[in-house]
């Protein structure tokens, strides 16, 4: 309803990809058999110490920079005490006050529209281990082969008005974290986890209303759908002159609704202080500088300088763009064969259409640009059609093979040489005295069928513009 | 600052532990003595001191981010009260 304002503010979850641990040398692989990546670290059994890994702090730092943070020159962990299972040592190492990266911004288009959303922090944590609670109920797994894995937390600032514009600014930051690929951001792996804090307000009211914070949101449609169904639920209760109860809820996929955790009354105290085993981090501009060198040109930047240097359409910048791999992709054809609308056409097109049917991507796919260049090449050389092209190309897909090699197997060359066409041409009019005679008395249509008989003859692989011109010459 | 019973409840749930009549009046009292102990810093003026947050002066303790072997899940699962296909088993938890 129009008098009433959103206010979103999304908390994501992301395992950095390290080798291993934030704390310990324990790999990071996710899928194995329980409980066998492991040490005494991780486990937090009496007398370890936990040493920081140097890349999840320069992963955090990336990541920090790719949202325009400010980077706290003085940072250091925190220990978060409470009890549960899925966490060894019945506190987790996160930050409180110091975080690595704080005040950035992320920008995202929707609906036409620039929209800046700010990001209050990003910090470094470790995950909690995995539960899986046992059929009747009685007890519970605990696996802590997470336990340990290093994460980043993302808060963004309550700049955010609507479901829709959540599950946009969830896509436009995934996209951006996996340029940077401190992360490979799969949600169905965990490896991207989003929380969200809303709360609905009168327009023009400057004060928040009273929150919930919804979880349990596996994908970003669930996102979208969550918080829609929080908004409305929020928003009957305020007509009904209800109040909201500030609670943690969990949205349930099957019967699409939120649905109460009953946390206890008592707030979350997590009674934070310094972690004594860890010693602080100066984040100078020595490693600042270092992290820099690292981060890539991000989507936005590189889509409009698509736009700039290759006079591509918006559009077309915006798909070539959507992944890091696909823009290099595409600049790599363009650097052999430079005409960055046909590549762009074939990059968005027959490349991506065989990829989203074979379930593939552009790191694990068997046609490598120089693959497309040359066949690019054969093209504009005429040596064969845009129809033979789209085939030879799902040869190439499938079986890794080049162009040239399709071509001299399938016998798929077009034949565009002026002699062997006149040979091809004087048969067909030989063959075909009818329609010749047609021709010759001024209907034009049986060209098109002596066309057809020659393109026939050669299985498709003639010069179908050379064979029209022979023949209207030979016919004269 | 003072203790009141009402906080040492508070602490004693937070931390769960079991706490008697007699020994939350213990600790009430204690804790007082304990924080008014403390004030005594307040006294001072810090506000040109830096925090400290370690009581070492060493920053930036890293390691490299290479495999090392983890613990065998024999060892891992020796100490624990229950076990399961590989899991640690623990009564039923629903947050």
């Amino acid at each position: 309803m129009d008098k009433y304002e959103v206010v979103i503010g999304l908390e994501v979850h992301l395992e950095l990809r390290t080798e291993t641990k934030i704390f310990c040398p324990c790999p990071t692989t996710f899928g194995d058999e329980p409980n066998t990546h492991v040490c005494p670290v991780c486990l937090g059994l009496p007398g370890v110490l936990p040493v920081l890994n140097k890349r999840a702090l320069e992963f955090a730092v990336l990541t920090g920079l790719a949202l325009n943070c400010d980077i706290n020159s003085h940072s250091k962990f925190d220990r978060k005490n409470y009890f549960y299972p899925d966490l060894p040592k019945a506190y987790q190492i996160s930050q409180y006050d110091f975080p690595v990266a704080k005040q950035g911004h992320l920008s995202m288009q929707t609906n036409g529209e620039t929209r800046v959303i700010g990001i209050n922090r990003v910090h470094l944590e470790e995950d909690a281990g995995k539960l899986i609670h046992s059929e009747d109920g009685l007890y519970s797994l605990v696996d802590y082969n997470r336990t340990g894995v290093p994460l980043v937390e993302i808060v963004s600032e309550p700049d955010i008005r609507s479901a829709e514009e959540a599950r946009v600014f969830l896509e436009a930051l995934k996209r951006i974290l996996l340029y940077t690929r401190v992360s490979d951001c799969k949600m169905e792996e965990g490896s991207l986890r989003c929380d969200a804090n809303i709360s609905i307000r009168l327009k023009g009211e400057t004060e928040l209303g009273t929150k919930t914070e919804l979880k349990n949101m596996n994908s970003f449609k669930a996102v979208q759908k969550g918080l829609e169904f929080e908004v409305e639920r929020q928003i009957e209760r305020l007509e009904r002159g209800e109040r909201i109860i500030q609670e943690t809820l969990r949205w349930d996929e099957g019967s699409a609704e939120t649905i109460s955790m009953r946390s206890k009354e008592e707030a979350h105290d997590y009674r934070y202080f310094p972690e004594p085993d860890l010693v602080p981090m100066e984040i100078g501009t020595q490693i600042v500088e270092e992290v820099k060198k690292r981060l890539p040109e991000l989507p936005q930047e590189k889509k409009e300088r698509f736009v700039i240097q290759y006079g591509l359409p918006e559009y077309d910048a915006e798909v070539l763009t959507s992944t890091r791999e696909m823009a290099d992709f595409f600049e790599d054809c363009v650097k052999g064969f430079p005409e960055p609308k046909i590549v762009s056409n074939w990059v968005m097109g027959e490349m991506s259409r065989h990829m989203n049917a074979a379930g593939l991507d552009f790191c694990n796919n068997k046609v490598l640009p120089e693959h497309l260049v040359e066949m690019l090449e054969m093209l504009q050389q005429g040596r064969i059609s845009g129809k033979m092209a789209k085939d030879i190309f799902a040869e190439m897909f499938s079986s890794g093979k080049k162009a040239e090699q399709v071509v001299a197997e399938k016998g798929l060359e077009q034949i565009s040489d002026q002699g062997v066409l006149e040979g091809i041409v004087e048969e067909v009019i030989k063959n075909n005295p009818g329609p010749v005679a047609d021709y010759r008395a001024k209907k034009k249509k049986a060209l098109g069928y002596l066309v057809g008989q020659a393109m026939k003859a050669t299985r498709g692989s003639a010069n179908p513009q050379m064979v029209n011109a022979i023949l209207r010459d030979k016919l004269k | 600052m003072k203790i009141e019973k009402k906080d040492v409840e508070y602490i004693a749930e937070l931390a769960r532990l079991e706490v008697s009549e007699y020994e939350k009046e213990m600790f009430t009292e204690q804790l007082s003595h304990i924080l008014n102990y403390v004030k005594v810093l307040e006294e001072l003026n810090t506000e040109d001191i830096s925090p400290t947050f370690h009581v070492f002066p060493i920053k930036n303790v890293f390691r490299s981010d290479q495999v090392k072997e983890s613990l065998s899940r024999e060892e891992v699962l020796k100490n624990a009260p229950g076990q399961e296909k590989g899991f640690f088993k623990v009564p039923r938890v629903i947050e």
